[in-house]
């Protein structure tokens, strides 16, 4: 429940990067991503090369293979969309692995899949490496606007608490041997879902009233705001201006 | 639904994030007057709900199940600019932290599912509840047509963006009526459990439900004591009946609505058969017909009525949106039937003044 806890997304290490400040962190993966999306999609080589400067970080940040491609599974249901599209996509057919597909639809699940799968594993990288605390003060650091930091703070704070308490009450329904499986039972999930919703409002309240006993004016207090050395900035800046190269390579060959 | 990077291309992306950071910035604005220095904990922990509500996977259909956007469920909760912000949390802490959803397309994602679906589920709701008597359970029907539009016009506002940034250069009729007629199906499940959702918070604590604010009769002393109703009362007496029948004011709503509906039927149309015979015709050409039908519209029963009737998407629409309001109407006449009150009711329209 409080921040103590490191998150399950969260891999302990002490490396280069998990040590680098959270903001430059999220700065440089929102620079590679957009670079990554703005590279033309028929220069092949760039996304191996992209691939490899994510790969270095990897091992810099000692991130094993197992575990992001087991958290890669969120990407799966784009992947569908993507693997349909030579399919339905029109314009001139092209053979492909024994089938006539439209080569433009081919051209966009390459480019869908390459990309995405580009931007998921960086972000897997980042929360990897990053505490979900860190990352918010990076957000603050970032001017992103107090009460959205805020408000995301006690969202992560509390999510587990209040999954924790769907969990229960999912425990509860099916130890009386309730199972989801027609319409009608809606009803009960949704009764429970109304009841997850007061606690969860009724919690807020009291936690506001707590911050209030505790001198809250409106504005959480920052903590721990000391300078930034210049070499953190110049490492974090590392993988965001190799891919900037390749981009800039890969548009002048286009 | 979350999009993920590379999706639409980076021009499309950054666009939808400056129009999502100008929604959020109004959105702040609003919610800051609204709650002062309540907002965070309230809105963290909604937010903290809707993320937890939407692993509550429920069943769609035979065998598959869907989960729960919960825009509109959380417009009608804690009110849309809340909803808004809490949206857009939880899909900012998905992207940073789950990877769901790519960071360029976070603007795309938050215009999507957290200002599409919260607005226009709130902007339904009002609209419904305005006909309907002014009680707190008028909530629930609202909520039920406010999810049930929210997640196609989510549906659709995606198709949009994909026609102007999408990588590949699809049929966008076969797209559109695909996407909006798969999340009908979705937006009903939505519509089932967002209603059940308000009808059990309101059964419980009708004041926590925003969209039921003030729809709460006045308090009324009772018994020995009370003071009597009548001329001489300390109750001002009502100064004129209530309008016998709200219909009256009520239709040039509803005749608004349904011509705007229709223009929008027609609209969206004519945009979506822009091209829909291309896939037709080289699908066609290429004897490719079959396996592309099978792949993207063989589960859509609305496509095989748009295209194999004979009958254009264009007109399948503003068929819709007649069955729709159809529909609607007979589920609005069956609600009103049931507030059959005698009229002992203007001391009660009085007080609320």
């Amino acid at each position: 429940m409080s921040a103590g806890h490191s998150h399950r997304l969260y891999r302990h290490g002490d490396t280069v990067v998990h040590r680098l400040p959270a903001h430059t962190k999220l700065l440089a993966l929102v620079l590679f991503v957009l670079t990554v999306v703005a590279t033309p999609r028929e220069q092949y080589w760039a996304f191996g090369a992209y691939l490899v400067l994510l790969a270095a970080v990897a091992v810099a940040a000692a991130v094993p293979v197992g575990f992001i491609a087991g958290r890669m599974v969120v990407e799966l249901p784009f992947v569908a969309f993507a693997l349909l599209l030579p399919f339905i996509a029109h314009g001139p057919r092209t053979e492909f692995l024994g089938l006539t597909v439209s080569q433009t639809g081919l051209l966009g699940a390459w480019n869908i899949l390459a990309k995405a799968t580009l931007g998921v594993i960086a972000s897997i990288l980042l929360a990897a490496t990053t505490e979900p605390r860190e990352l918010l003060t990076g957000l603050r650091r970032l001017r992103v606007p107090a009460l959205l930091v805020e408000i995301s703070s006690f969202m992560v704070r509390y999510a587990d608490v209040v999954t924790d308490e769907m969990r229960r009450m999912r425990i509860a329904r099916e130890s009386r041997g309730f199972q989801a499986s027609h319409l009608g039972h809606m009803r009960v999930l949704a009764r429970s879902a109304g009841a997850l919703f007061i606690r969860s409002y009724e919690r807020g309240e009291r936690v506001h009233l707590a911050m209030l006993a505790r001198g809250y004016t409106g504005v959480m207090p920052m903590t721990e705001d000391r300078p930034i050395p210049r070499t953190a900035w110049l490492a974090a800046a590392a993988v965001p201006l190799l891919a900037l190269v390749i981009a800039t390579t890969a548009w002048s060959l286009a | 639904m979350h999009v993920p990077d590379g999706f639409l291309d980076a021009p499309t992306s950054l666009a939808t994030g400056a129009l999502a950071a100008t929604t959020l910035t109004v959105a702040i604005r609003r919610v800051r007057d609204q709650h002062e220095e309540k907002a965070a904990p309230l809105a963290g922990l909604t937010a903290a709900f809707v993320f937890a509500v939407q692993m509550i996977n429920f069943p769609v259909g035979i065998g598959t199940s869907g989960h729960l956007l919960g825009g509109a469920l959380a417009a009608i909760l804690v009110g849309p600019w809340t909803a808004i912000l809490c949206m857009s949390v939880v899909l900012l802490v998905q992207a940073l932290l789950f990877a769901d959803g790519g960071l360029t397309a976070l603007g795309t994602n938050i215009t999507l599912m957290g200002v599409v679906t919260v607005l226009v589920g709130w902007g339904v709701a009002r609209l419904v509840l305005r006909v309907l008597p002014r009680r707190p359970a008028s909530a629930v029907p609202a909520s039920f047509v406010a999810a049930l539009v929210s997640v196609p016009a989510a549906a659709l506002g995606f198709v949009g963006l994909y026609a102007i940034g999408g990588a590949a250069d699809l049929s966008l009729g076969a797209l559109a009526v695909s996407m909006v007629g798969w999340h009908l199906l979705i937006g009903l499940g939505e519509a089932v459990i967002t209603a059940a959702t308000v009808s059990a918070v309101i059964a419980v604590r009708p004041d926590l439900v925003f969209a039921a604010r003030g729809l709460q009769p006045a308090l009324e002393l009772r018994g020995p004591g009370a003071p009597r109703r009548g001329p001489g009362a300390l109750l001002p007496a009502p100064v004129a009946a209530p309008p016998a029948s709200p219909r009256g004011s009520v239709r040039p709503v509803l005749l608004i609505g349904g011509a705007v509906a229709l223009l929008l039927a027609g609209v969206v149309s004519v945009f979506a058969s822009s091209s829909p015979d291309g896939l037709e015709h080289v699908a066609g050409e290429k004897g490719f017909l079959e396996t592309a039908r099978a792949h993207l519209l063989a589960d859509l029963p609305l496509a095989d009525y748009g295209k194999v009737g004979g009958i254009p998407v264009g007109l399948a629409g503003i068929l819709g949106v007649v069955v729709t309001i159809t529909i609607g109407w007979l589920l609005l006449r069956l609600v009103a039937r049931r507030r059959t009150r005698p009229v002992a009711e203007p001391a009660r329209s009085a007080e609320r003044v």
